[in-house]
């Protein structure tokens, strides 16, 4: 298969939208990019991953679109999480992660010589299953790494954008100097994806974002991906299947298949949601999503 | 079905080996309980004792005067050495536990916290022999020498001290720390250092109580007998608490032996202070790390 080239030059992140948006509310609001065959952000050919002796991951091609969201599903143990963080190399601190294949940022290959993991990061934020806001105040979550990166110059206008982004500015406004550990668990999840957006990456990789959350804070989170998107290609795993059909334009569904001495994740179907729930191609997926396995 | 081997009727009281059970179960206890209490009696008897004797030397004159009245040069000289040595040990050993915790590999940490542990428990009398042949023989004896050997000591247990706490910041700061495109360094200083602080401090605060009172490598590499007067000068032999302990309970003249006990109540005290200090530091930087 080939795609068109990506017309963003090299190594140079894409201009941040200046859409500012007020909260969940005007959700769906922002064009979704046509479906065909947007440009793609990654592109994985034959990855797979293993810790140690371990395959984890087996032979997974995608292609991630701009501008769109992506879930990764499927049941505990098959890979989707692994693939999540080899997308920017969280995995290199893992003892024993070592790869195979390819995976291009927009034609890039993340793995390759001369490419500086930190680099990455700094374009392809990710947001973690458990809120890990920094011990220090709200306003200082927010404008410690816009810090030093050297982004110093209007912190303030910055800081608020990314609270206002997260939907959560009209909840802090009043307390940006108080510890962000005296937040709720929902509120410091939306600070942590505030304080991801706030040096303005490419890409927001999101793991299992709300399943540490109550319902509420969960439909928050999920209104808060619908405004970001457009604005952000964003990359979700989630275990909560309704979640995915709610928020996600095209879904992944990863599996445990036999292969070798151990199972090992692997893609089964990646296709547009509503065919992923409605008329999925693989059996697997089917018997999956209609909840007869897993 | 089995048998009830009991009659489930029969009032609660202990029956079968239970009341065997029970006079071992209070037997056990009443051993550690008692082992628990002559440990504090010690600790409590030696400072009793001390403060005892001491107390009757104690005095302004003492506290400021140079022999043969009081012991003021010496306790000048020893916050001197001792302060050299925490400027020389306490960046290596922050950096050493920074090096263990965040950059090194597995085996590499085993082996250097072997090797910590190790130093840590090597007699100090050892170590004042290194230093009076790297740095005293052939020249002369020095406050610099006293302290680098005291540096010798602090450092492992500033290192330990400071790793057991690092360890103790959440690896998902670390990993939001990644995520954010920060470099590793920055994290460090950033988020795991001021998160750590506290435990660092208590870990050299510890280290400089116990420094304070070695004495082995002192007698070796910086001993004054007949402490007149503090000078400054780590350039040369400087008078110090221990050294001045261990000369004046050496004289035939009773009064030093009060002397000897007055200065080891002001050491007592000093360490005493130091380590409870550490201790409220700790708790306090423990209260703010998981709020």
């Amino acid at each position: 298969m080939s795609y068109p080239e990506p017309v963003t030059p090299a190594l140079v992140p894409a201009a941040p939208s200046r859409v500012r948006i007020q909260d969940g509310a005007q959700a769906g609001i922002l064009p979704t990019p046509p479906s065909a065959a947007p440009e793609a952000v990654f592109e994985a050919n034959a990855v797979s991953v293993f810790y140690g002796a371990k395959k984890a991951l087996a032979g997974v091609s995608m292609r991630i679109a701009r501008g769109q969201i992506t879930a990764l599903i499927g049941p505990s143990g098959c890979g989707k999480t692994t693939f999540l963080r080899s997308l920017n190399r969280m995995n290199d601190s893992v003892p024993g992660f070592r790869i195979e294949g390819q995976i291009l940022y927009h034609g890039h290959d993340i793995y390759g010589r001369n490419v500086d993991h930190v680099e990455v990061r700094r374009r392809i934020g990710m947001v973690f299953q458990k809120p890990n806001p920094f011990p220090k105040s709200i306003y200082d979550n927010i404008a410690w790494a816009p810090r030093n990166l050297g982004l110093r110059h209007g912190l303030d206008e910055r800081v608020e954008e990314a609270l206002r982004g997260a939907a959560l500015w009209d909840e802090v406004k009043d307390r940006l100097k108080d510890s962000a550990l005296g937040l709720s668990g929902g509120q410091q999840q939306r600070l942590c994806i505030a304080r991801a957006i706030a040096i303005e990456p490419d890409v927001l990789l999101l793991d299992e974002p709300a399943s540490a959350l109550d319902p509420i804070a969960t439909a928050s989170i999920e209104d808060l991906m619908h405004s970001l998107k457009g604005r952000f290609t964003i990359v979700i795993v989630t275990h909560n299947m309704q979640q995915a059909a709610r928020v996600a334009d095209r879904t992944a569904f990863f599996s445990l298949e036999a292969g070798g001495a151990e199972p090992s994740g692997t893609l089964v179907e990646f296709a547009a949601t509503e065919t992923i729930f409605g008329e999925p191609r693989d059996p697997r997926t089917r018997d999956y999503v209609t909840g007869r396995f897993g | 079905m089995s048998v009830v081997a009991f009659d489930p009727t029969a009032p609660l009281t202990p029956s079968g080996n239970l009341r065997r059970r029970q006079i071992f179960s209070r037997l056990a206890e009443s051993g550690a309980t008692l082992a628990a209490v002559v440990a504090v009696a010690v600790l409590g008897i030696v400072i009793y004792s001390v403060a005892v004797h001491g107390a009757s030397a104690l005095s302004l004159d003492f506290l400021t005067k140079g022999a043969p009245i009081g012991i003021g040069p010496a306790i000048l000289g020893t916050a001197l050495i001792v302060l050299v040595a925490t400027a020389i040990a306490m960046p290596i050993g922050v950096l050493v536990a920074l090096y263990l915790s965040e950059f090194a590999g597995r085996r590499a940490t085993t082996q250097i916290r072997l090797t910590l542990d190790l130093l840590n428990g090597l007699p100090s009398i050892i170590i004042g022999l290194f230093i009076f042949k790297m740095l005293v023989d052939h020249r002369q004896q020095s406050g610099f020498a006293a302290a680098v050997a005291l540096a010798i000591i602090e450092l492992p247990m500033i290192a330990r001290g400071s790793q057991e706490v690092l360890l103790l910041v959440p690896g998902s700061m670390r990993e939001a720390a990644d995520a954010l495109g920060v470099s590793r360094w920055r994290t460090v200083l950033k988020v795991i250092l001021p998160s750590a602080l506290g435990g660092i401090v208590t870990a050299t605060v510890l280290a400089i109580a116990r420094a304070a009172g070695e004495t082995a490598p002192l007698i070796l590499v910086c001993s004054v007998f007949d402490a007149r007067h503090f000078s400054g000068n780590i350039g040369e032999a400087i008078p110090n608490i221990p050294v001045m302990i261990f000369e004046l309970s050496e004289e035939a003249n009773p009064e030093g032996f009060a002397r000897a006990w007055g200065a080891g109540l002001v050491l007592v005290a000093f360490i005493l202070v130091t380590s409870l200090g550490a201790r409220a530091m700790h708790a306090r930087s423990k209260r703010k790390m998981s709020s």
